[in-house]
């Protein structure tokens, strides 16, 4: 083969691969993606045996902790007001857990609640950046 | 004195337009005595900048709560350290004081170049203060650290206890750092790409900072990793973060910049590659601060929606947009002056590599950015997990350790059969040899990828070990060093090799922690009530007794309360350690929590407790929230005791009960929330990393005077050549 035509090759075969791999990627990102909702897009959408990532706010006076390390708590979203979403959640609870707190949780439809899967919980690092005016400083 | 800041920010701004006005100028006239001026210049803004942080840093240190930053970030109860580094915890802080660090680095470069890359460093210095003036900006028309209130309040929020940790006074500058330092090869490659100027001396230059870049952006992902496997995550130092994917991508692509650099160096190829890697790593140097400041990803590093989404989205579709035109228009300069020899050979290897790395790093940068894409494409944000990014970047660093194993010691333009047998027959003996440990004696054959991966290490320590062998034994031959000493001037004499191949060593090291921990880690999140017991990965944890203390805060953070239990630690039957996890409880200052209720009721941290060998590490954190919980009811009962007459005649009141709670807590302990864990080998990750550090400072180190020489000698070589080419 002259050196032309073997660059050809090879540049067709890196291609090739190339492309698949990134279809690859496309592909399963779209597939294994939960799809992140706030807990009045959950209200509306939600369908038992999906896997939601729920983002909300820790509604006041809503947190119970039962027995066996379960915890309950409402979410509602992030802007205020609108309905708010029951979760049933076990596992280890961030440290800054709080009411009030930005959290992200992922949940399972259950008959009317949602349970959280066990230690699942993210909350965000509240130190940074809160552009609007800290609740606790007003 | 908020006047003062106010004033030097507008300064700056100042400052750093004449700057890139002079520059231009004098480049487009010949003028020196501008190009002069411009360079001055960014001394000046080191100066003027001083002049903002160190105000700024006195009203946190003196607890001047007029200005809005420091009653949002600090309070009197924080202590002086944490007071010191609040600055950099809240948005306006964190940009002065990147702004800063870039006016430092800019200086340091611009100094080391005073004499070199004459017709280059006007354009870099004028994109160096476009920097400038972008964060200078942002802070005088967008976040100002210099708003504020009258009358001050008498107390400000606090820093967040999480962030009071010593990590917060080294990790956000050494990170900022590496992301500033990033702006400094993009400088000179645009400096260069402008007067097409792409030769040697470029290259020389370019690399070191590039080299320098990697090395602090290393250090502060490093210190990151480290914080969170304390604080944050509890026993855990990744999570395919946004925050922290955004400072690894550039960490990539600059390590992919290092090793093809060479490929230009010796052999004249890959240069629009080059070029493109350069301006790419800074971009995304550039974009992580833009996801870290945005709010436009959901992260563990929250940020409230912000201002500043717009203005960094022009940053950084002028960087790509300029890095583009450049390349595509200088191409003429950038054509290679050799083809590829062989697929067996170094330039592959590294190429290979490169396109490792790079796809690595787009696969981290798909994975991060894929909640909007998905918005984008079917209307709902949806984000990926770790278990998504494992599946792509497992494989890749695997052939990552594999090349680091082959790349040093395959031969420019083609390996021969019996160079080949030279050189890989004793990396790949040892790779066989732990192939079959890892079946018989290393119990790690549950998991392929750890198998492959191991048996990639020990290759990797066959080459670079064999490689270290052979250069000393030369040297010895060749000089009449004691061997300490041969070891010493063969890596002297050759610092940037040395130093690579230990770079590669460690980075092997510290796979050997991420595979062991990663596959083999386990973990309980269980409930222990006094006496009982759990076993985790072999280790049985035992409750022995509650501790409690008020007031009395060892790690100087500023905790009221702090609760834990004594955990015994036995492997089959025989004492390990004690363990002693503890729960830090915070005052609230709102008072909402009544008057007992309160004195705890703000944030709460758990402190890990650990126990590290180099075979192993034991892990136990107690769970800060659920704990208090179990507190509530008696909480209620002494904040309905206390009434507003008793609170007037006693102050102290709140305080005694909350000792009689803690002291109840001692009686009658709860069931202690605990997460425990066992994960092998973590210390080889942090030795690992160490290793890498202490590599890259070996080939950054200047070298001696009279390899210099040599060295100078041969580039002004290579500039003849060129002159005579040209």
């Amino acid at each position: 083969m002259n050196p032309a035509r073997k660059r050809q090759v090879r540049l067709i075969v890196s291609l090739t691969l190339a492309l698949a791999l990134g279809g690859g990627l496309i592909y399963t990102s779209f597939s294994a993606a939960d799809p992140a909702l706030s807990p009045t897009q959950l209200l509306a959408k939600a369908r038992p045996g999906v896997s939601y990532e729920l983002t909300g706010t820790v509604v006041a006076g809503s947190v119970r902790h039962l027995g066996d390390g379960v915890l309950d708590f409402r979410l509602a979203d992030r802007a205020g007001g609108g309905p708010s979403v029951p979760v049933s959640y076990s596992g280890a609870v961030p440290d800054p857990f709080r009411v009030g707190r930005e959290l992200i949780v992922t949940v399972n439809k259950s008959g009317e609640g949602f349970v959280g899967q066990p230690n699942s919980m993210i909350t965000k690092c509240p130190s940074k950046y809160v552009a609007a005016p800290n609740p606790k400083s007003t | 004195m908020a006047v003062v800041g106010r004033a030097a920010l507008i300064l700056a701004l100042i400052t750093s337009l004449f700057g890139i006005g002079a520059s231009l100028y004098g480049a487009r006239q010949g003028r020196r005595d501008w190009i002069d001026a411009g360079r001055r210049s960014v001394y000046a803004l080191v100066a003027i900048l001083t002049v903002a942080i160190a105000v700024l840093e006195i009203a946190f240190i003196s607890n001047d709560f007029a200005y809005n930053t420091v009653a949002n970030n600090s309070s009197l109860t924080t202590p002086l350290v944490y007071r010191a580094a609040a600055m950099w915890g809240s948005q306006e802080g964190s940009l002065l004081l990147w702004v800063w660090l870039l006016s430092i680095w800019s200086s340091l470069a611009v100094f080391l170049t005073r004499n070199r890359l004459r017709e280059v460093v006007p354009y870099a210095v004028a994109v160096l203060l476009g920097f400038g003036t972008f964060f200078t900006s942002l802070l005088v028309f967008f976040a100002t650290p210099f708003a504020t209130t009258a009358p001050a309040p008498l107390n400000g929020v606090g820093l967040d206890p999480l962030l009071r940790n010593p990590a917060m006074i080294i990790h956000p500058p050494m990170l900022y750092s590496g992301y500033t330092f990033f702006t400094i090869p993009f400088a000179f490659a645009v400096g260069a790409l402008i007067t097409r100027r792409v030769d040697a001396e470029w290259i020389g230059v370019a690399r070191r900072f590039a080299l320098a870049s990697w090395l602090f952006l290393g250090i502060g992902v490093l210190l990151g990793a480290r914080w969170a496997y304390y604080e944050i995550g509890w026993g855990g130092y990744w999570g395919w973060d946004p925050v922290e994917n955004a400072a690894l991508m550039p960490w990539l692509i600059s390590t992919a910049f290092l090793h093809s650099i060479m490929i230009q160096e010796k052999r004249g190829m890959l240069k629009i590659w080059n070029a493109s890697l350069v301006l790419g790593a800074s971009t995304l140097a550039i974009f992580g601060t833009f996801l870290v400041r945005s709010g436009v990803l959901q992260s563990i590093h929250a940020f409230g929606a912000s201002t500043l989404g717009v203005p960094f989205v022009s940053l950084i579709a002028l960087m790509t947009g300029g890095s583009i035109y450049l390349v595509v228009s200088r191409r003429d300069v950038l054509r290679s002056e050799h083809r590829l020899d062989s697929l067996f050979s170094r330039e592959a290897a590294f190429m290979l590599n490169n396109i490792v790395l790079v796809g690595l790093c787009f696969v981290i940068f798909w994975g991060t950015i894929f909640p909007l894409i998905s918005e984008a494409v079917t209307g709902t944000t949806a984000s990926v997990g770790p278990p998504w990014f494992d599946r792509y970047t497992v494989p890749l660093a695997l052939v990552l350790v594999l090349l680091s194993g082959i790349g040093p010691v395959i031969p420019w333009r083609r390996a021969t059969l019996a160079n080949a047998r030279r050189n890989f027959a004793l990396p790949l003996g040892l790779a066989l040899a732990m192939l079959i440990a890892s079946y018989t004696v290393v119990p790690i054959s549950s998991s392929a990828p750890t198998v492959i991966l191991f048996c990639c290490v020990a290759f990797v320590f066959g080459s670079i070990g064999q490689e270290f062998w052979r250069g000393w034994r030369v040297r010895r031959a060749t000089s009449s060093d004691s061997p300490a000493t041969a070891l010493v001037s063969m890596v002297r004499r050759n610092q940037r090799r040395y130093g690579g191949y230990i770079v590669h060593l460690g980075i092997a090291t510290l796979f050997i922690g991420v595979a062991a921990s990663a596959t083999f880690q386990h973990t309980h999140y269980v409930n222990l009530s006094r006496g009982q017991s759990d076993t985790v990965g072999g280790f049985t944890f035992t409750n022995e007794r509650p501790t409690a203390a008020i007031v009395d805060d060892p790690s100087g953070t500023g905790a009221l309360l702090t609760l834990g239990v004594y955990l015994r630690v036995s492997r089959d039957g025989r004492y390990v350690t004690t363990e002693h996890p503890t729960a830090e409880y915070y005052p609230d200052a709102s008072g909402a929590e009544g008057p007992v209720g309160s004195l705890i009721g703000g944030d709460a941290v758990s402190e890990l407790a650990l126990d590290s060998t180099w075979r192993r590490d034991i892990s136990a954190a107690i769970n800060a929230v659920p704990l208090q919980a179990s507190l509530q009811t008696e909480i209620n009962y002494a904040n309905s005791s206390v009434t507003a007459k008793a609170l007037a005649g006693n102050p102290t009141l709140p305080y005694i009960l909350l000792a009689i709670i803690a002291h109840n807590y001692l009686q009658h302990p709860p069931p202690a929330p605990l997460k425990l864990a066992s994960s092998p080998l973590v210390m080889w990750l942090w030795l690992g990393a160490l290793i890498v550090l202490f590599g890259g400072i070996v080939a950054i180190w200047p070298p001696p005077g009279a390899v210099r020489g040599r060295v100078r000698a041969r580039y002004l070589a290579r500039v003849a050549r060129e002159v005579g080419r040209a």
